[in-house]
C-alpha cells in the first residue's frame, strides 16, 4: 500500500474505531457554540441538520468493540443487538457530543428506542422520523413536508437560529456532490473490485458518518484517485456477489475481511445505505424543503422498511446483480431483525425467478468467530464460480 | 402455596355472553365459507387501526390473519403451521403469528373454525404501531398474486400528542388510497351515511365495554380483565364493530357482569367462578395463546385476578375516552387509528400503566413478554423499573411467546409467577 493511501485508511479506521467521537468534539470545539446531532440508520435529512450549522452524526451501535456492561439489562436476548449496544455508548458517556438525537422509523426496536431515550435522558432532544409509507406528493409528500418543517424548526431552535432557504440550498448541493462521489466509488469497485476491497471501501464510507460532508467528499475523492494506483492490488479468480441486509446494525469488520478472504469480491451491498439513499441528485434550486420531501418519495433507495405499492420487491436486487454482473447474492442480515428477515423470503423468491444463486447467514455486530462464515461464504463462492463457467 | 381459589357450579359455567360470541363468530366463519359462491368480497386486514365500520358499509367481510393465528394457536395448530413456514425460508427470529398465517395458506387455508378461509379480493394494509404488519401483507401480495393492497400509513404518537397533521394524513389517505379501492373492489360507491350508522353503533357498544373493563375496579372484581378480557374484545376488536349483533353482545355481556358485581362474585374461570380474590394484578404485553388455559390458572390457582391490562387496548383505547364519533367519520376513523396501544410511545405506555396500577388498586404488576413482538416488547425492560420507580410496587417479568410453543416453558412461567406472588405477599405481610 503506498503511504498517501495508508494514511488515509489509518485515518478513517482511527475514525471507525473510536467510541467516544472524539472528531466530533473537536468539530465542536473550533467554534463556540457549535450542534452535533446523532442519528439511527437508516436514512434522515441530513440536508437539514447541516443547513442548520450543525453536524450530523452517525450513530451506529459499538460494534464488537465495546463491552456490555449495562444496555443488556435494557433488552431481552431476542432482540438484536445494535439498541443494547447504542444505549450502553450513552450509558458510558459516549455520546456526550450529541445536543440531540433522530430514530428514523425503520422497525419498532428503533421506534422504541426513541420512547427509551425520552425516559432515559429526559433533557435531550429526540425526536422520531415517520418517514412517509404513501408516495403520493399531495398526500405522503404534505405530510413529510409538514414533518420536515417541524425537524426545521426545532434544529433552528436549538442552534438559536431560522434555517434559511439558502442555506437548506447551499446543503443539498454539498450532500449531491457526497452522493455523487460515493456512486462513483460503488462504480470503481464494481468495476475494478480488486481496487477497492469492501473492508476499505466501508470503512470511507463509514468516516462519513462523523466527518462534515464537505471532508468526506474529499476524503472519498482522494480514494479514488489513490485506490486504483495500488500496484499490489491484482484482479484475481473470485466471484462476484451483491450483499444484502445490512443496512441498520453493522457487520464487525472481520465479517466482511472474511468474505473476501473467502473468495467474494463484493460488487454491491446496502452497507450504510442512508448516506446513498438517493438515486440522483436533489434539485437545487427551487423551494429546498419541497425538493427534500419530494426527493424522498421519488428517489428513495429500495429496501426493507420502505413500502413498495406495485408490490415488485427484489427487483431492484435482481437489478442491482445484472448491473453489476454479480453471480449470486449473500444475504447477511443481523440475528432477530424483523426488516431484513421478513423480506428475505421475498427477495430469495426475486432472485429464484431469475435463477440466481445465493446463500444467507446471520450475524451480529459483536460475532467474533468467523469460521463458519467463511466455509460457507467459500462454499457459496466456489459454486457459483463453477456455474458461471460452466 | 398452590391452592384453589375457584369453586365450580355446577358444570364449567357458560354465560349467554359466551354463547352470543360463540354464535358471531361461528356465524362470520360460516358466512366467510359462504363468500365466493355468494360473490361476497373479502378484506384481510388488522386488529389495531381496523376500519370495520368502513369496510361493513361496502358490505365486505372482514378477515383478521391475526385472530385466526391466535386461534390457531388455542387449537394446538400454531406448531405445525409455524414449521412449515420456517421449511419456506421464514426465519426462526420473526413474528410467529406471520409464519402461523402463512404455514395456514400453505396448507390450504383451512380456518380455526375447520372451515376454509377465501383468498382476500383487498389487502387492507392498516400500518398502525408494527412494522411487521407492513411485511406481513407484502408476503400475503406475493401468495395471492392480483390482489390489490391499500397501504393506510397511520403515524405514530413518539411524542404523545395527535398533531393534526398526523389526522389530515390518515384522511387523505382514506380519501384517495382505501375508499377507492374499497369500491373497486366492492363495486359499490361510497356512502356516508351507512358510515355514519356504523359508526353510531360502534359507540354503544364502545361505552358498554368501557363500563365492563371498568368494572374491574371493585374489590373484588366481576371480572378478569386479561384472560377474560381477550374474550371481551373479541368482537368489538374482530369483524363486530359497528354492527347491531356488537352492540347486543356488548349490552348483553354487561348486564351479566352488573349482576355479578351486585352479587359480588368474583371472576369466571375455566374452572368456574373464583371465590376469592388474593392479588390484583395489571398486565402489560399479549398473552400466550398455545398454553392459554394453563397460563390462566396459574394466575387463578393463586387468586390473583387482572384488574386492568394494555394487551385489550390494542385495538382501541376507549377506556380513556376515545369513541367512534358519527358526526366526523373520516377523522374519528383516523383519531382511532393513531390512539391504538401498540402506536403509542413508550412514555406514554407507562403512564397509561402507571395509572391502571392506582386507578385499579392494583397489588402488582407483570409484564409477559413475547419473542414475536417487538412492537411490545422493546423496551419493555425500561418500563418495567420506571413503573416501579413511579408506583412504589415491585414488577413482575416473564417470557414466553404468542403462538409458538417452544417457547412456552411452563414450569419457569409457573415458577415465576408463584414467587411473585409470594413477594407480594411477603410485602403485604410486611406493611400490616
Ligand atoms: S438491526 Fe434490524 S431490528 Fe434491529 S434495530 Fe436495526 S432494523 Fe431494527
Ligand atoms: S409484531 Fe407484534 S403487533 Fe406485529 S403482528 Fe406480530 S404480534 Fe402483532
Amino acid at each position: 500500500m503506498t503511504p498517501d493511501l495508508a494514511q488515509l485508511v489509518e485515518r478513517v479506521t482511527h475514525l471507525y474505531e473510536d467510541l467516544h467521537f472524539q472528531s466530533v468534539h473537536d468539530w465542536k470545539s473550533e467554534e463556540p457554540g457549535r450542534h452535533a446531532i446523532g442519528y439511527m440508520p437508516i436514512y434522515v435529512p441530513r440536508e437539514l441538520v447541516h443547513a442548520a450549522g450543525m453536524l450530523p452524526v452517525g450513530i451506529l451501535g459499538g460494534g464488537d468493540r465495546l463491552e456490555i456492561i449495562r444496555g443488556d439489562a435494557y433488552f431481552q436476548s431476542y432482540i438484536c443487538h445494535i439498541p443494547r449496544s447504542t444505549i450502553e455508548l450513552a450509558l458510558t458517556q459516549r455520546l456526550e457530543a450529541l445536543d440531540g438525537m433522530l430514530f428514523p422509523s425503520i422497525c419498532d426496536v428503533i421506534r422504541n428506542l426513541s420512547g427509551m431515550w425520552q425516559m432515559l435522558f429526559p433533557e435531550r432532544y429526540v425526536r422520531y422520523i415517520d418517514l412517509p409509507q404513501n408516495f403520493d406528493p399531495a398526500v405522503g409528500g404534505t405530510f413529510w413536508r409538514q414533518e420536515l418543517d417541524t425537524l426545521r424548526e426545532d434544529l433552528g431552535r436549538i442552534g438559536g437560529r431560522e434555517i434559511a432557504d439558502l442555506e437548506l440550498r447551499q446543503s443539498v448541493v454539498k450532500y449531491n456532490e457526497n452522493r455523487r462521489v460515493l456512486r462513483q466509488l460503488y462504480e470503481a469497485r464494481s468495476e475494478r473490485p480488486w481496487f477497492f476491497p469492501t473492508s476499505e471501501v466501508y470503512l470511507v464510507l463509514r468516516a462519513g458518518t462523523v466527518l462534515p460532508v464537505e471532508e468526506h467528499t474529499k476524503i472519498v475523492r482522494r480514494y479514488l484517485e489513490l485506490a486504483p494506483l495500488q500496484d499490489d492490488r491484482r484482479d484475481q479468480d473470485m466471484s462476484r456477489v451483491v450483499l444484502v441486509g445490512m443496512f441498520c446494525e453493522q457487520p464487525p469488520l472481520g465479517l466482511l475481511i472474511t468474505l473476501e478472504r473467502a473468495g467474494c469480491w463484493i460488487v454491491d451491498d446496502d452497507l450504510l445505505l442512508g448516506l446513498r439513499w438517493m438515486s440522483g441528485d436533489i434539485p437545487e434550486d427551487g423551494d429546498p424543503l419541497q425538493n427534500l420531501a419530494i426527493a424522498y418519495l421519488e428517489q428513495s433507495a429500495q429496501t426493507a422498511s420502505v413500502y413498495q405499492p406495485e408490490g415488485r420487491r427484489g427487483a431492484w436486487l435482481v437489478d442491482s446483480v445484472q448491473r453489476n454482473v454479480a453471480e449470486g447474492v449473500i444475504f447477511c442480515a443481523p440475528s432477530f431483525c424483523d426488516p431484513a428477515l421478513l423480506e428475505q423470503p421475498m427477495l430469495v423468491a426475486a432472485l429464484e425467478r431469475e435463477g440466481i444463486p445465493h446463500t444467507q447467514f446471520k450475524y451480529s455486530e459483536n460475532t467474533g468467530q468467523f469460521a463458519v462464515i467463511r466455509e460457507q461464504a467459500g462454499t457459496f463462492s466456489d459454486s457459483i464460480r463453477l456455474w458461471s463457467e460452466a | 402455596m398452590s391452592n384453589s381459589q375457584t369453586k365450580r357450579h355446577g358444570d364449567v359455567q357458560k354465560e349467554r355472553s359466551m354463547a352470543l360470541q360463540k354464535e358471531l363468530v361461528g356465524g362470520h366463519f360460516d358466512a366467510l365459507g359462504r363468500a365466493k359462491e355468494e360473490g361476497r368480497k373479502v378484506v384481510y386486514t388488522f386488529v389495531p387501526g381496523n376500519l370495520t365500520e368502513l369496510m361493513r358499509s361496502f358490505d365486505l367481510l372482514p378477515v383478521l390473519p391475526e385472530i385466526n393465528a391466535l386461534q390457531s394457536g388455542m387449537r394446538k395448530l400454531s406448531a405445525g403451521y409455524i414449521s412449515e413456514a420456517e421449511k419456506h425460508g421464514h426465519s426462526e427470529d420473526v413474528c410467529t403469528y406471520v409464519k402461523c398465517d402463512i404455514g395456514m395458506l400453505k396448507k390450504g387455508n383451512i380456518g380455526p373454525t375447520g372451515k376454509p378461509i377465501p383468498a382476500p379480493d383487498l389487502l387492507l394494509l392498516s400500518y398502525t404501531g408494527c412494522f411487521t404488519f407492513m411485511k406481513w401483507f407484502e408476503l400475503l401480495k406475493q401468495e395471492y398474486e392480483g390482489c390489490p393492497v391499500a397501504m393506510l400509513h397511520v403515524p405514530y404518537q413518539a411524542d404523545g400528542q395527535v398533531h393534526s397533521h398526523y389526522r389530515d394524513y390518515i384522511v387523505e389517505q382514506l380519501r384517495s388510497e382505501v375508499i377507492p379501492k374499497l369500491e373497486q373492489v366492492s363495486g359499490q360507491a361510497y356512502d356516508e351515511d351507512k358510515l355514519r350508522s356504523n359508526l353510531t353503533l360502534s359507540a354503544q357498544a364502545e361505552d358498554d365495554l368501557v363500563w365492563v373493563l371498568e368494572s374491574a375496579k371493585n374489590v373484588p372484581s366481576p371480572i378478569d380483565a386479561y384472560f377474560g378480557g381477550v374474550y371481551y374484545i373479541g368482537p368489538i376488536f374482530g369483524a363486530f364493530r359497528g354492527t347491531q349483533e356488537g352492540v347486543d353482545y356488548y349490552r348483553t355481556l354487561r348486564s351479566e357482569i352488573e349482576e355479578r358485581l351486585a352479587n359480588k362474585q368474583g371472576p369466571i374461570t375455566p374452572d368456574g367462578e373464583l371465590d376469592e380474590e388474593r392479588y390484583r394484578l395489571v398486565i402489560e404485553g399479549p398473552p400466550n395463546w398455545t398454553s392459554f388455559r394453563e397460563f390462566w390458572k396459574m394466575f387463578y390457582e393463586e387468586g390473583a385476578v387482572v384488574v386492568a391490562s394494555s394487551y385489550t387496548k390494542v385495538g382501541g383505547l376507549y377506556d380513556r375516552g376515545f369513541r367512534h364519533d358519527a358526526t366526523r367519520p373520516l377523522e374519528t376513523l383516523a383519531d382511532y387509528c393513531l390512539g391504538c396501544y401498540t402506536n403509542l410511545s413508550l412514555p406514554a405506555r407507562v403512564d397509561l400503566l402507571e395509572d391502571y396500577v392506582r386507578d385499579y388498586s392494583a397489588d402488582g404488576f407483570m409484564i409477559n413478554s413475547v419473542k414475536s413482538c417487538n412492537s411490545f416488547s422493546a423496551g419493555q425492560l425500561l418500563m418495567l423499573r420506571q413503573l416501579e420507580e413511579r408506583t412504589g410496587v415491585p414488577g413482575g417479568f416473564i417470557e414466553s411467546d404468542l403462538v409458538d410453543p417452544r417457547y412456552f416453558s411452563a414450569a419457569n412461567i409457573k415458577n415465576r409467577i408463584e414467587s411473585y406472588l409470594q413477594m407480594l405477599e411477603q410485602k403485604r405481610g410486611a406493611a400490616a
